[in-house]
């Protein structure tokens, strides 16, 4: 069984041992970039099917279902899709406008891209399966590389020369610069208990055991959890997924700031966004899930690169339920939920790390209720501040000659 | 409420605190006419300071048929398939519209049996309509079609009843002049008591899925207010004047048909603004059930259409007359005058999202572009009523 | 507290998710091409014309009366009455359609010309599959792809069809009748002509072709 959890590793030890010793590291690197840029394209491939195929399952329709192979009668349920929609964008007329900045109009899906890809590279997919550990910048390096998605998102909405992408690149850049705060907070909290930035190592500790089989996520303590949730929360907001698409809003703004795209770039932009959004998977998956390692220890003997796709997969399957479920946010409400809501508890949720830090000799019984009890607090205020604002509501009936009854309690 | 004043209306360069001019354009942005969530062919001329609204004219007439002239020149019963096309989620409504004003015009006499099959029919247009509206609404709000197409699903069903009846599912054609095109085939009542009786179940899931909702309440709740004076200045009407509190609905006003036989409540909201609105049409598919259970336990038999009602050669006696029901978008009614011809002298609609729509601005201004488009949806329009 | 609303609402859309599989109601969607709903008696789509026997050009019911033509909202119809007669299906000689076009691309479906029909000759078909890369000539439908049999008609609406039937077999019956009525009545004014002047075969031979002589001869 650890021949299977090693066999990447192995596979590429083997083949840079074909090139000179001067050469190998280049090998090696290059190897990484074929391996991730295969891997992950081909996730977003299957991931445009199933997210259509789900969200028409979640609407009551069957979703896509003809295209197969072609020329034949096999259907393969849909999964032939992905290749019609590739071979569309590639041969459908670029469009761009005639007033927009070429140069830049032009760049700014590669903007996207790129850092979606790099950003990938630190996060470890199995055990010893990271393209880049960088031992004391890996966390740092994500986020780094990740600001990179709001220059390009701006780089589209001006270059196009159209209000509704300017709008939306306005958007996307208060939306992404005010959740990028609770995200980083958040995930300082996994920094301070385990004392490293770099991604491998945080999925390493995690693989201790606690209360008997269950290996010792992040996830499973009180400011893991709420580190957790906050963490989800503004993944969402930063790729951009329902209920904080505002910077695509589809019914105000058209498509946001990728409005004037078309043909190939779009797809790019499409690529872009989903790619951004397994890298922040795969970051919640590190710092809170255990990274790559199984919940049950009697579970350790599957590999532990299918642990960490298996989890990609049930981080995509939840945005996806999330966006069938969901309205959006307004701005205000957005900006009102980041710097009122989140960006709070997220500071709380460092005094909760820090508090469970010092009574680490405390009893369990202790020590759990009262780190629940400070994040449970500032929660119930908080969000009672929100409630003012909106309530259920019930509803008169108008009077009647007949006597009917003067008020009725309708509502949720 | 925030009632605009006449200055409100001008764009003003913008000062700061001490007075001075600043810097910066307001943003004109012509939403539509090709605009994803215009419900068709409108368009809005928004200005824009940031993302708030300051002005917003709406401009229609992209889908003008020229409908009102047309049927003056055209028999009255010639008029009867267009009227379909007014409002094409409500096609059954439209027909008893203008089959009261030329029933009103000519002295028909509708059967009990045909008053029956009208009651149905309209209150089943009206939950389809409404269930319509609140997914369309909620796409609006940008989730992303589950709750549109849950109300479809249901839709669909009482489309599956349109169609059995009148052999069209939108474009029904089928009402007449004293009573119905034809009596109800076997089987169609006890096919609508199922539909009637499954409705609840559906609306129960509906509401779990929205009506808590947070994001849905904070979206909605004290957005495009409209004020209960300024409604009915503006005579506005339908489910959008009941949700700022007036309570006013023609089926109780004016107690055409059969309604008067109904025990039915009219739900009424006190903000007036799109969650009101929203609420008050989940209520009122509440009692539209009401109403369809009574009718179809209550149905007579008999005759559907007035003996006396011909087709061909039909020349009602000089003089006007004003049919009005309430539609599920408001009060839809038809004003005709003769001239002993064949054609109507003059034929005038009163559409109701045409009328409601006029006061868009008003709740529009100073909100968000978000909520203009909320707004919009929550007031109910369907273009093929507005262009006319 | 903030966050149940969304959690209720998630939990219902999974449930629907989940309820798809195992509910038929729940996912209603026909795949249109392989699977077809089953049309309704009422269906309507777009009017043809009713023929009695085998041959379409000689068994049309329509007498080109052009009533269809005159209420027809969207004026699509187009009719040129001949300028000969021939029997109908009263037994009565009447004018027949020379030429009768619908413009399916501009009929709205309407089923007045079926209402305002005197002559059960105007029906509405179930089919709807008219795609075409001519968007003029081939969607101008002319009496030869307009006829259809009546055994077409009775399988598309066998209700309506059988009420036709009945309307046309009491007017057959009615003009059986007067014509034996004025057979009679001829044979009775002929037997008492008979004796003064044997001039009266003639004169109903004249006769014969009245009842479709109301209507104007000249086509429009």
């Amino acid at each position: 069984m650890a021949s299977l959890d090693q066999i990447f590793v192995a596979l590429k030890d083997w083949l840079v041992a074909f090139v000179p010793v001067a050469l190998q590291p280049l090998a090696g690197a290059l190897l990484s970039i074929v391996a991730i840029m295969a891997v992950f394209p081909g996730i977003f491939a299957l991931t445009t099917v199933v997210e259509r195929k789900l969200l028409a399952r979640f609407q009551n329709r069957p979703g896509p279902n003809r295209v197969g192979i072609p020329l034949t009668k096999i259907r393969l349920a849909g999964f032939g899709q992905f290749a019609a929609d590739g071979i569309k964008s590639l041969t459908k007329e670029d469009i761009v406008p005639r007033n927009a900045d070429r140069i830049v109009h032009f760049v700014a899906p590669f903007v996207l891209v790129a850092p979606a890809f790099l950003s990938l590279s630190v996060v470890p997919v199995g055990r010893n399966m990271a393209a880049l550990d960088f031992r004391e910048t890996g966390l740092l390096f994500f986020f780094a590389v990740g600001a990179a998605t709001e220059l390009s998102v701006f780089m589209a909405g001006w270059s196009s020369r159209n209000k509704y992408s300017l709008l939306g690149a306005m958007r996307g850049i208060a939306q992404m610069l005010s959740y990028e705060l609770p995200l980083i907070l958040s995930s300082l909290v996994v920094v301070m208990m385990a004392g490293t930035l770099s991604l491998a190592t945080i999925a390493e500790r995690q693989s201790g055991v606690q209360w008997g089989v269950v290996h010792s996520w992040h996830v499973f303590t009180p400011w893991g959890f709420a580190g957790f949730l906050i963490f989800l929360t503004a993944a969402c907001a930063e790729s951009n997924r329902t209920p904080f698409d505002l910077p695509e809003a589809e019914s105000e703004l058209v498509a946001g700031y990728f409005t004037e795209y078309s043909g190939f770039k779009f797809a790019l932009f499409f690529l872009g966004e989903y790619l951004g959004m397994f890298a922040i998977s795969g970051v919640a998956i590190t710092l809170f899930l255990g990274g790559w390692n199984a919940p049950f220890t009697f579970l350790d003997w599957v590999p532990s690169w299918m642990w960490f796709f298996g989890k990609l997969v049930g981080f995509i399957l939840f945005f996806i339920w999330l966006r069938a479920t969901l309205p959006r946010l307004r701005v205000d409400q957005l900006m009102d939920l980041a710097w009122k809501f989140m960006l709070p508890m997220s500071l709380v949720n460092l005094v909760v790390a820090g508090v469970w830090h010092l009574a680490a000799s405390w009893p369990h019984l202790l020590r759990w209720p009262l780190c629940v009890a400070i994040l449970a607090l500032p929660y119930w205020l908080l969000s009672r501040g929100f409630q003012t604002r909106f309530k259920t509501r019930t509803y008169r009936f108008a009077e009647e000659s007949r006597p009917a009854p003067a008020t009725a309690a309708a509502g949720p | 409420m925030n009632r605009p004043t006449p200055e409100s209306f001008v764009v003003r360069p913008r000062v700061d605190h001490e007075g001075t001019e600043l810097e910066g354009d307001m943003l004109e942005v012509s939403m539509g006419p090709q605009h994803p969530s215009t419900h068709g062919v409108f368009r809005m001329d928004v200005v824009l300071d940031g993302e708030t609204v300051v002005k917003l004219k709406p401009v229609f007439g992209y889908l003008h048929r020229n409908h009102e002239k047309i049927a003056e020149g055209t028999s009255y019963l010639g008029s009867m398939p267009y009227t379909d096309r007014l409002d094409y989620f409500c096609s059954l409504t439209n027909n008893w519209a203008y089959a009261l004003a030329v029933e009103r015009l000519a002295g028909l006499q509708v059967p009990e049996r045909a008053e029956y099959i009208r009651v149905i029919t309209a209150e089943l247009t009206r939950l389809q309509n409404h269930v319509g509206l609140c997914g369309f609404l909620l796409q609006d709000m940008g989730a992303l079609g589950t709750p549109l197409m849950w109300a479809f699903r249901q839709r669909e069903k009482v489309l599956d009843l349109f169609e059995s009846l009148t052999g069209a599912r939108m474009m029904c054609n089928y009402m007449r002049f004293g009573g119905c095109r034809c009596d109800l085939p076997a089987g169609w009542l006890e096919q609508a008591r199922t539909v009637v009786a499954d409705f609840p179940a559906f609306l129960r899931e509906f509401e779990t899925l929205l009506s808590g909702n947070e994001i849905l309440m904070a979206r909605t709740q004290g957005v495009g207010r409209l004020s209960p004076e300024l409604a009915v200045a503006g005579s506005v009407t339908g489910p959008m004047l009941r949700a700022s509190g007036v309570d006013y609905d023609v089926r109780k006003v004016d107690r055409y048909g059969i309604y008067d036989r109904f025990e039915f409540r009219v739900p009424l909201g006190d903000h007036g603004d799109v969650y009101d609105r929203y609420m008050i049409r989940v209520l009122e598919m509440h009692e539209s059930l009401a109403i369809l259970r009574q009718a179809l336990k209550g149905i007579p038999g008999g005759p559907v259409i007035d003996p006396k009602a011909k087709l061909r050669g039909f020349r009602p006696k000089p003089g006007e007359s004003y049919g009005r029901i309430e539609g599920p978008k408001g009060e839809l009614g038809f004003y005709l005058v003769s001239d002993g011809g064949p054609n109507p002298y003059r034929y005038r609609i009163r559409p109701p999202s045409f009328i409601n729509l006029t006061l868009l601005e008003d709740m529009c201004l100073g909100r968000s572009i978000a909520d203009a488009v909320i707004i919009l949806g929550s007031v109910d329009i369907v273009l093929g009523e507005v262009d006319r | 507290m903030i966050g149940i609303g969304i959690a209720k609402g998630l939990v219902q859309t999974a449930r629907n998710l989940l309820g798809t599989y195992t509910d038929k109601d729940r996912l209603p969607t026909i795949e249109y091409p392989e699977e077809r709903q089953a049309l309704t008696e009422a269906t309507r789509q777009f009017p043809f014309l009713v023929h009695d026997g085998d041959d379409p050009a000689k068994g049309l019911r329509c007498v080109a009366c052009q009533i269809c033509e005159k209420e027809c909202p969207p004026k699509c119809i187009y009719i040129v009455k001949s300028r000969d007669k021939r029997v109908d299906y009263k037994g009565q000689m009447q004018f027949y359609p020379a030429t009768f076009d619908i413009d399916y691309s501009v009929c709205m479906s309407c089923q007045i010309c079926v209402e305002v029909c005197p002559f059960e000759s105007i029906k509405m078909d179930t089919e709807f599959e008219f795609s075409t890369a001519d968007r003029f000539r081939g969607l101008l439908f002319d009496k030869h792809r307009l006829a259809k049999s009546d055994a077409h008609y009775h399988r598309i609406h066998p209700t309506d069809a059988a009420e036709s039937d009945a309307v046309m077999a009491a007017e057959r019956a009615k003009a059986e009748a007067k014509a034996k009525a004025d057979a009679e009545a001829k044979a009775k004014a002929a037997a008492a002509k008979l004796a003064p002047t044997p001039a009266a075969s003639p004169e109903a031979q004249m006769e014969a072709p009245k009842p479709g002589s109301d209507t104007p001869t000249m086509p429009m």
